[in-house]
């Protein structure tokens, strides 16, 4: 494989359905976090309930996928509140607790025996996507860029599935843009500085925290639902806590409070697992990395990954589009 | 300095005058009382940090809350503007009980306080933060935010108001500097001008000159007696001597959680208990002041 193929493979990565996947949830992160300071360590949990409301509906239950889309809403609806009415009025800490328990705990549920007949358990549960394909409009066959090495292509399905979730991410990203430029984004703003002060203001900050678990959650839903449509088959080991890490780097490399920041980062994200996939097993091909081979070169691309986060937040910690002078303020 | 942006204020001209007549024992009843609190009690574990029999804040005056380190100062502001519970006793603003409210319910019915650490919304510009304090916005609501066009007018009579304030207090031309730039001293009159954009009709200080510099000072004060002038009443912590004296109408001792002392300065100054209390005559107990620096 020469460099021109990587790049091309990474720019695939970079802009296919995953991506846009981890981008809408990354933007529920991003009000969380960016915007109101809530550390949600459980963004996964809210891609669980979103995946299995739709998976649920459409194969336990034989019922429209659009109902199941609908269940997913409720599904983070009724998490989110479960999250926050505990821990709002508490320290910023308990919430980042409790996130990462109930999201690991709703995975354990989920995949329970007990919860087989309705989960499918351990095993899963697969043609989840309902009538999904059969609406694409795009006739079959291979789309993109086909110009010998640098070569990108999609299949008619993919594209479809491209443009459904790109699409959602743009709709979500134009309602983030919306609220945060509105005195409703400037409250949550207020909250994540100091919510003290704002609540000397006379604002209900328990009530606004609470919206934006509420709706970041949905947008984490919402990309559980993509990813269940996607994969045609959901199951409960790919919503391990990682995958909360993966977003908290996306959204920490596009930049933090920004309303494209987590877009950019989960495209910059992709394109360097990629990109690095492929050099390294380049690398590896040519005989200069002895000794590693096989599943060892995943961990290593992971870990020149995290090299290269860790150099990011030493050089440039507002991230991509972030704004330093913002970054560097002292905040008490 | 304008006070324009006050005019919709009914002024109670010296009506810190009223005062003349209260005696200055503790507890004392005053003619038009806009704050008023009795029994109130908060403990911290065995330590009791505020044991208040009966305290009344007259309407349009300067009121002082003094006392040594520990008096428990901070946690009476906290419990008065429902910030911290008390555990018993009741208190009443304007004539309505606050009993249960909390610090945002409080904050709306007009009584508005500031902290002893100055929270400076740090990454919101200057003017975030006044627009940030205004009363009612349609758009602060989820689904009104999504409606530009309905709370676009009251947005620009709020920056109207807010440009207002910022020239009264001098920070006009850092309007659109993120609040993380301003010096210490700046932050304080931010705070303040903030604080009076939600339109208060009590307003509670917690060491307002804390950290400022002398000229600074000055023009606190200035600010602080100008909103007297306007018919906001002011509570306020202080440590300061000079300036507690110079600008007070009444003075509030708080000594060990209970009020030792009220009164106009020259009876606090020549009052035996007070100078004990501050001297440390009154032994202390010890753990005493642990609840005040706990917060």
């Amino acid at each position: 494989m020469d460099f021109i193929q990587i790049l091309a493979e990474a720019t695939r990565t970079a802009i296919g359905p995953i991506a846009a996947i981890y981008a809408l949830a990354a933007i529920g992160l991003n009000l969380h976090f960016g915007y109101t300071g809530l550390l949600n360590f459980g963004q996964v949990g809210f891609m669980l309930v979103g995946a299995y409301g739709v998976a649920v509906t459409t194969s336990t239950y034989e019922l429209p996928l659009l109902l199941g889309v609908l269940v997913s809403i409720g599904c983070a609806f009724v998490l989110a509140l479960l999250l926050g009415l505990p821990t709002l009025r508490l320290r910023a800490d308990y919430l980042a607790i409790s996130t990462i328990a109930v999201a690991e705990v709703g995975r354990l549920i989920y995949r329970s025996t007990v919860a087989q007949d309705i989960t499918g358990g351990v095993y899963g549960l697969q043609q989840v996507a309902g009538d999904f394909y059969a609406w694409n409009p795009f006739p079959s066959g291979s789309y993109g860029i086909d110009a010998g090495a640098f070569s990108i292509t999609f299949s008619a399905r993919d594209v479809w599935v491209m443009t459904v979730a790109w699409a959602v991410v743009l709709l979500a990203s134009l309602a983030m843009y919306v609220l945060t430029h509105s005195p409703w984004g400037r409250v949550i703003k207020g909250i994540r500085e100091d919510e003290d002060a704002v609540r000397a203001l006379g604002k209900n900050v328990f009530a606004y925290k609470m919206q934006s678990l509420v709706l970041g959650g949905v947008f984490g839903a919402l990309a559980g639902a993509l990813m269940a449509i996607n994969q045609q088959t959901v199951h409960p080991d790919a919503f391990m806590p990682q995958v909360t890490f993966y977003l908290w780097a996306m959204l920490l490399l596009g930049g933090a409070g920004r309303t494209l920041g987590p877009v950019i980062g989960a495209i910059g994200m992709w394109f360097l697992l990629t990109m690095f996939d492929g050099l390294l097993r380049d690398v590896s091909a040519m005989g200069l990395l002895p000794g590693i081979a096989g599943g060892e070169l995943g961990a290593l691309r992971h870990a020149v990954v995290g090299l290269a986060l860790v150099l990011l937040i030493v050089y440039r910690p507002q991230g991509l589009i972030g704004n330093r002078k913002e970054m560097l303020v002292n905040v008490k | 300095m304008s006070s324009e942006s006050m005019a919709g204020r009914m002024p109670a001209p010296e009506s810190h005058d009223r005062l003349s007549g209260v005696s200055p024992v503790p507890g004392a009843a005053k003619p038009d009382p806009v704050l008023r609190a009795s029994g109130v009690r908060r403990s911290f574990g065995g330590l009791t940090a505020v044991d208040v029999e009966h305290l009344e804040v007259q309407r349009g005056t300067i009121t002082a809350l003094i006392g040594p380190n520990g008096a428990g100062k901070s946690t009476l502001f906290n419990v008065l503007t429902g910030f911290d519970r008390m555990d018993s006793g009741v208190s009443a603003f304007q004539g309505r009980s606050l009993r249960g409210l909390s610090g945002h319910r409080v904050a709306r019915r007009g009584l508005v306080r500031t902290f002893q650490l100055t929270k400076a919304l740090t990454r919101l510009t200057v003017m975030e933060n006044m627009l940030l304090a205004a009363r009612g916005q349609t758009g602060e609501r989820m689904v009104g935010a999504f409606a530009p066009w309905i709370w676009r007018g009251q947005e620009a009579a709020n920056r109207e108001r807010a440009e207002a304030l910022l020239e009264r207090f001098r920070l006009a031309h850092m309007r659109d500097e993120i609040a993380g730039s301003l010096s210490g001293g700046q932050r304080k009159l931010l705070e303040m001008a903030r604080a009076l954009m939600s339109e208060p009709t009590m307003i509670m200080l917690d060491e307002p000159m804390a950290g400022v510099n002398p000229v600074l000072v000055q023009s606190l004060l200035e600010h602080i007696t100008s909103l007297r002038d306007e018919g906001v009443s002011v509570l306020f912590v202080e440590h300061d001597m000079d300036v507690i004296m110079g600008i007070s109408d009444w003075i509030v001792v708080l000594a060990e959680g209970r009020v030792i002392a009220e009164g106009r300065p020259d009876d606090i100054r020549s009052n035996q208990q007070v100078i004990d209390a501050y001297l440390g005559t009154q032994h202390d107990e010890p753990g005493a002041g642990g609840a005040e620096e706990g917060r």
